[in-house]
């Protein structure tokens, strides 16, 4: 690996004495000899087995359940509804305060998507759990279901959840949250070139090896121990404390080891119905998704549908940029509005531009809830941007690279959502990949630094 | 349900079971014996994590039912490392940052010590082809077939 430590020569203060220098993982010597424990690597006697009686519909009204001949069969110790659930409507991150509690832990009265967690089923064995979750029988009235975010944002779509009462989270900006910066449409009329595209992405999901799970195991003094693979240890302890309406003491987590995760195992979802199984059965208890679960059930990134549109000068500066962002939270909130609101910030992205308007819209739809996955609200963002800055280029007859060097954001400039930049490198990578990709541009732009003035 | 006994020798030990006809030898391995090195994955044989090597050949311990597996020997990622002491693989596994997450890992040292049992100097796309059947979501697979060249190469040293 070479450093190149002339860049920055001049403010650096370290020595840099780690970074290059390999150094062994320190639970490589576990993952090596099979010997790290993974969630459920942990086996207890007794352990009563959790399955899911999920939504076979989109969206609609729950007439009836009836779990009798579930409960009769054999093996089964116990099944839940949503009665069972001590504070069965949540949402993750009321912890910070983002509210409303729009999630059912076990559907009550409707269901929202396809594979929504319904009725609980607890038995001996896998097998037994699977069986007699087949023979609960809930009665549905289907409802009218929207799967396009434009469409649920029109006038008298169905609506996806009145926890909401509207297809959109509502921020304290409103129904969007929106960025004003300069005066776009100044911008636009001073503009050589208009270019206005969209770009849009579908859900993925994160697929990880080991699949979302948890094993409860019961201890003295009525307190759990919950071993799980979740990536979010707090936030998961917090809201099962507030689902079940027990103490954080009563409440001790085991984790940190994640057969890969990639945002996917952020949610509360396995946690806190596998905790009440153990506290209502005194049995330990495991809760695994299957990989068809894993698949179809467990949050995706969200889709997203971003439209830009840029003005632009001959020269190749942009002048204006306008961006409507729609990002697919499912039926639920989970992580959305916050990926959702880091779109608002990001779209410029590392480009300084002086007048910018963003309107992103949180959007609620009949489709699996979406949460986070690996710089989620940004990473399609810069897709889009990224496609969009070379179709610029190519309308303005510049090359990409040196059309990035104009507008590249540089220490001191104001970025759109009002943050000055600092700690910039933008112009420094650009000049070591036109080096290492071989692809030259002029010497006024390798001579350019992202904070000397004047260079 | 009626029990069926089941005895096979594992990583050089001789053990006994009685199971439920129809269990896996992952499930068995992992709930009966304790050994839980293999790990499922997906429980319908297409990510290899659950990788495990019977009489020489590499299988898939979540399609392979238990009760077939009578007078085997049966070896696991559990038992490679001889008197605390690392197989190359393992060694090189760790020297080549192959392993992330690591859930993937003891299905993957399974792979290779087969392919390296049969080809001791393999190719890179012998590597490839060894590994086929087992996923990594981390890695991107690249240290991964390193990993198992320079395992290669430190036997082939050793040998000479």
């Amino acid at each position: 690996m070479e450093l190149r430590k002339d860049y920055f020569a001049d403010v650096r203060k370290d020595g840099l004495n780690e970074i290059g220098q390999p150094r062994p993982r320190l639970d490589s010597p576990g993952h090596v000899t099979g010997k790290t424990a993974y969630f459920a690597d942990r086996n207890f006697p007794g352990m009563l087995h959790l399955k899911m009686v999920r939504s076979p519909h989109h969206h609609a009204r729950i007439r009836s359940i009836d779990t009798s001949e579930a409960e009769k069969h054999p093996g089964v110790v116990r099944v839940l509804t949503a009665k069972d659930v001590p504070h069965n409507v949540y949402t993750i991150l009321i912890l910070i305060q983002v509210g409303p509690e729009d999630e059912t832990v076990l559907a009550d009265g409707k269901v929202r998507w396809k594979g929504e967690a319904v009725v609980a089923v607890l038995a001996e064995t896998e097998r037994a759990a699977q069986e007699a979750a087949a023979k609960v029988k809930v009665d549905y009235e289907v409802l009218p279901a929207v799967f396009d975010m434009e469409e649920a944002l029109k006038p008298g779509a169905p609506l996806v959840n009145e926890y909401h009462g509207q297809n959109y989270y509502l921020y304290d900006s409103g129904e969007c949250r929106k960025v004003r910066f300069g005066d776009v449409e100044a911008g636009f009329a001073q503009a050589d070139h208009i270019l206005e595209q969209s770009y849009q992405s579908s859900p993925i999901e994160h697929a990880p090896t080991e699949t979302t799970g948890c094993v409860v195991a019961p201890e003295g003094n009525d307190r759990f121990t919950c071993y799980t693979n979740t990536q979010a240890m707090f936030f998961t302890l917090d809201n099962a404390s507030i689902i079940l309406q027990m103490p954080g003491s009563k409440l001790h987590f085991v984790g940190g080891t994640v057969g890969g995760g990639f945002g996917g195992k952020v949610d509360v979802i396995v946690e806190p119905i596998a905790i009440l199984g153990a506290k209502l059965t005194g049995r330990p208890v495991s809760f695994v998704y299957s990989r068809e679960e894993e698949m179809q059930i467990s949050s995706p990134r969200a889709a997203e549908k971003i439209v830009i549109k840029d003005g632009v000068m001959k020269d190749g500066r942009i002048v204006a940029r306008k961006v409507t962002g729609y990002t697919d939270a499912g039926a639920y909130s989970r992580h959305s509005p916050y990926g959702a609101q880091k779109g608002a910030a990001h779209y410029p992205g590392p480009y300084t531009i002086p007048n910018v308007w963003i309107d992103t819209y949180c959007v609620y739809t009949n489709r699996t809830p979406s949460s986070a996955m690996r710089g989620f609200g940004v990473t399609i963002g810069d897709f889009a941007l990224e496609v969009q800055m070379d179709k610029l280029a190519r309308l303005i007859g510049m090359d990409p690279l040196e059309f990035r060097f104009i507008n590249a954001y540089r220490d001191g400039d104001m970025k759109a959502h009002r943050q000055p930049t600092e700690g910039a490198a933008l112009i420094e990578c650009m000049q070591e990949a036109s080096r290492a990709a071989n692809w030259p541009v002029a010497e006024k732009y390798m001579a350019m630094s992202s904070y000397r003035k004047g260079a | 349900m009626a029990k069926v006994p089941v005895q096979f020798t594992l990583n050089g030990s001789e053990k006994a079971e009685f199971i439920e006809s129809g269990t896996t030898l992952l499930n068995a391995l992992r709930d009966k014996i304790g050994d839980t090195s293999p790990k499922g994955g997906c429980h319908q044989g297409t990510c290899g994590a659950c990788s495990v090597i019977i009489d020489g050949e590499l299988r898939l311990s979540c399609l392979t039912l238990a009760e077939t597996c009578n007078g085997a020997d049966i070896k696991t990622t559990a038992g490679l490392a001889e008197g605390g002491v690392l197989h190359p693989l393992q060694r090189a596994f760790l020297d080549a940052f192959a392993t992330q997450c690591g859930f993937c890992t003891p299905g993957m040292i399974m792979a290779a010590k087969v392919l390296l049992d049969r080809t001791p100097n393999p190719s890179r796309e012998d590597v490839v082809e060894a590994l086929s059947g087992n996923i990594c979501r981390c890695t991107g697979y690249e240290p991964i077939i390193q990993a198992v060249l320079v395992a290669a190469r430190a036997n082939s040293q050793n040998a000479a």
